[in-house]
């Protein structure tokens, strides 16, 4: 398994012919000019202030956040939301350890982003010195590499490797720690044009003899589906999947990363499975004979109990990380490598086409018979306000959302036709990402409209971003779902602790006035024929809004596969 | 079951924490584990035995060291032709009339005394885990001491 890696091109610009001396700081600025840095999240910080001292002769827009976990989830928003890598800086100690929660998020995710923290001057470093923590080792486990800077002369080529190493292969995090006297310390500076990491080197494309066996399980495949994931996405393969899709007349369900892989509005799209999946994705699961995964990792969250996961399905698995292959389902063909390539390598090899029409009209059948449904009675449902939010938005809008009930009806009543435009934590599932992500989304795409759907809990875990919004002009739009609760462990306390809610109660404040005291706009919304009107008239408005919709408090996410159980197990009225 | 592995990583601080850290939180058991230089000082080579219940754990194990950026390259030796040798230092109660007969057992094995003081003598032996274990047995009757055994070190052919 000899692995290795060089890297040429890059978004640069030429480099020096003449060797110039500056400090590591400048040299730094200068490294993420070179990447293609075009803004940061951040805080500052008294180990990083020969770098703030650039930042402010720079023209690298900066967006000081008011947490640093709210500077590492926009920097993953961003990144989300552009296909770049997203930026965040941070001081030693606290500073660093603030960002940990947003770093972990990314990882988990696959996120590619690149975290520079401050750290102590290299002599004090293990000396419990003021703000020292050992942040590489901390941040060891969630990241996909990390570097501790010990010589000036090595800053250059690890700002390289860092931003190589985050948006390559299966892209991530990557944090780089800098101690004060480094970022001081004048030295000549040498652009590496080339860096070379031995032990590094994604595989890009199928090996053809399993492409070849792939084709041949598809051709005869009766019952075949796709199923997606983020790694879809992030290798920007929608195109070819919905092209493959079409031509071979295969249904497609996706993972929560994968929303927006393939158009929602598809007749073949089946929606997302799993958990909180549509009980037609989930049948079509079961019964599939063949499931041709790209780029998901059959989490648990999707298979259920995995000894009844997809009993007569088998199993393509397409993804860049082979040891995302096998790990919790035995796979048939594992096909290692980018997503993009792959089907597009399947594409020409591809001669007939498999007879689906039958299988076409089960699931059509399906479709008909358990659609997702909400009974629109009583307060403001959820559904409706998401419902209404898609209309109003004609489908165009990023979605970001915060974690629980809000995350699931977001998936399950937006329809999401385009990738990168839902944007949510999938794998750490952390609350509070919604707001701060939507605001990195925003800046990345400052032409499109911004929602995040929140819960009156998740909202308030990073609330303080509203002074970012407001003093730097970042419009986003909130719609909280004010159920008074921690929605989604309450529906677990309700369905499975026999109704004892404890401490999911929320006391909150007065949303609107919370807002309007950051300067932003407050909604109040108590009725449904409100619901819409205040819509528009945050889309209107050239501001932060939060709309603060009182929505039915013990309103349930459906349908619902209980913890461990099969996923044509669901209840809910559903199947 | 056990499993051998050896793993080139570079040369760098930290390392060893990446590796033992994966470990850990995967929760993969090592039961020894041996570090040095290469030829090429910018090289390190690490055996380590793992406890691996199936093929499967096992494949991981070794994704997922592979995945590790310092990581170079990954030889498995479960299914290949290879030497693997451990040393262990043990310590006997051994009389003067009793040397002799010691001196005899270690013939079977590739092991000397190297120091003898005070009714006490400290054994050298080099082997694979089954010769050293055997030698073990054989020594018991005599009263083991103290024993100190490196991780094992494998080679292939």
């Amino acid at each position: 398994m000899q692995k290795q890696l060089h890297l040429t091109s890059g978004n640069l610009m030429q480099p020096h012919l003449t060797l110039r001396t500056m400090t590591g700081a400048q040299i730094l600025i200068d490294c993420l000019k070179r990447e293609g840095v075009e803004v940061m999240f951040g805080y500052p910080g008294g180990s990083v202030l020969p770098i703030f001292d650039k930042l402010y002769d720079s023209d690298i827009r900066f967006i000081l956040t008011r947490h640093e976990q709210g500077a590492a989830h926009a920097a993953d928003g961003y990144a989300r939301a552009t296909g770049k890598v997203g930026v965040c800086l941070a001081t030693s100690g606290p500073g660093a350890t603030n960002l940990t929660t947003g770093i972990a998020n990314a990882y988990m995710d696959s996120i590619p982003v690149v975290a520079i923290t401050g750290q102590v001057k290299t002599f004090l470093i293990g000396n419990d010195a003021f703000q020292e923590a050992d942040v590489t080792g901390v941040t060891r486990p969630i990241t996909k590499h990390n570097y501790l800077v010990k010589e000036a002369e090595d800053l250059a080529r690890i700002i390289r490797e860092a931003f190589l190493i985050a948006s390559t292969g299966r892209p991530g995090p990557v944090l780089v720690d800098i101690p004060v006297d480094i970022q001081q310390k004048d030295i000549e500076f040498i652009w590496p044009e080339e860096v070379h990491v031995r032990g590094y080197k994604p595989t890009l494309f199928g090996h053809p003899g399993q492409i070849k066996k792939a084709v041949k399980l598809l051709t005869k495949a009766k019952k075949p589906i796709f199923y997606v994931g983020g790694g879809t996405i992030t290798s920007g393969a929608h195109q070819e999947l919905k092209e493959l899709a079409e031509r071979l007349k295969v249904p497609v369900t996706w993972t929560l990363m994968g929303a927006g892989a393939f158009p929602g509005t598809h007749e073949l799209a089946l929606g997302m499975l799993g958990m909180h999946g549509t009980a037609y994705a989930n049948h079509a699961t079961m019964e599939a004979d063949l499931i041709i995964s790209v780029g998901a990792r059959f989490d648990d969250r999707v298979t259920g109990r995995l000894d009844s996961f997809a009993p007569y399905a088998k199993i393509i698995h397409i993804d860049i990380d082979p040891s995302s292959i096998s790990k919790n389902v035995k796979v048939d063909i594992p096909i290692v490598g980018d997503a993009r390539n792959i089907l597009g390598q399947l594409q020409e090899e591809i001669k007939d086409t498999p007879d689906t029409q039958e299988w076409l009209k089960t699931i059509s059948t399906w479709k008909k018979k358990y659609p997702l449904m909400y009974k629109d009675e009583g307060k403001i449902k959820p559904q409706y306000v998401i419902e209404q939010i898609y209309e109003a938005t004609h489908g165009e809008a990023i979605i970001t959302t915060e974690v629980g009930q809000n995350q699931m009806w977001s998936c399950q009543w937006y329809q999401y036709d385009h990738p990168r435009t839902f944007i949510s934590s999938g794998g750490l599932g952390t609350m509070g990402f919604g707001f701060p992500a939507a605001m990195g989304a925003k800046v990345g795409r400052p032409e499109k409209e911004v929602f995040d759907i929140a819960g009156d809990g998740s909202i308030q875990m990073n609330i303080q971003e509203l002074a970012t919004c407001v003093a730097n002009k970042i419009h986003v739009k909130v719609a909280i779902l004010n159920n008074g609760y921690l929605g989604m462990v309450r529906q677990w306390q309700e369905l499975f602790y026999k109704k004892r809610y404890s401490y999911t109660t929320l006391y909150n404040p007065d949303f609107v006035k919370l807002a309007e005291s950051y300067g932003a706009v407050g909604i109040r919304v108590t009725k449904k024929e409100e619901v819409r009107p205040a819509i528009e008239k945050a889309l209107s408005v050239e501001n932060t809004v939060f709309i603060d919709f009182q929505i039915e408090p013990e309103e349930n996410v459906y349908p619902m596969v209980p913890a461990g159980e099969a996923i044509n197990r669901m209840i809910g009225g559903m199947a | 079951m056990r499993h051998t592995i050896s793993v080139l990583v570079e040369n760098k601080f930290g390392v060893l924490a990446r590796v033992a850290g994966l470990f850990s939180a995967r929760g993969y058991n090592i039961a020894s584990l041996a570090v040095s230089e290469t030829l090429d000082p910018a090289i390190s080579y690490m055996t380590i035995v793992v406890d691996a219940k199936d093929e499967n754990v096992l494949e991981q194990i070794k994704k997922q060291l592979n995945k590790l950026i310092d990581v170079i390259s990954i030889t498995d030796f479960t299914k290949k032709e290879h030497v693997e040798r451990e040393l262990a230092l043990i310590k006997v109660k051994c009389s003067v009339k009793e040397k002799p007969k010691i001196e005899n057992v270690l013939h079977k094995y590739v092991g000397k005394i190297i120091q003898h003081k005070q009714e006490t003598a400290i054994i050298e032996a080099v082997g694979d885990q089954h010769q050293i274990k055997s030698l073990l047995t054989d020594l018991q009757p005599f009263g083991i001491k103290e024993l100190i055994r490196t991780g094992r070190i494998a080679i292939t052919h």
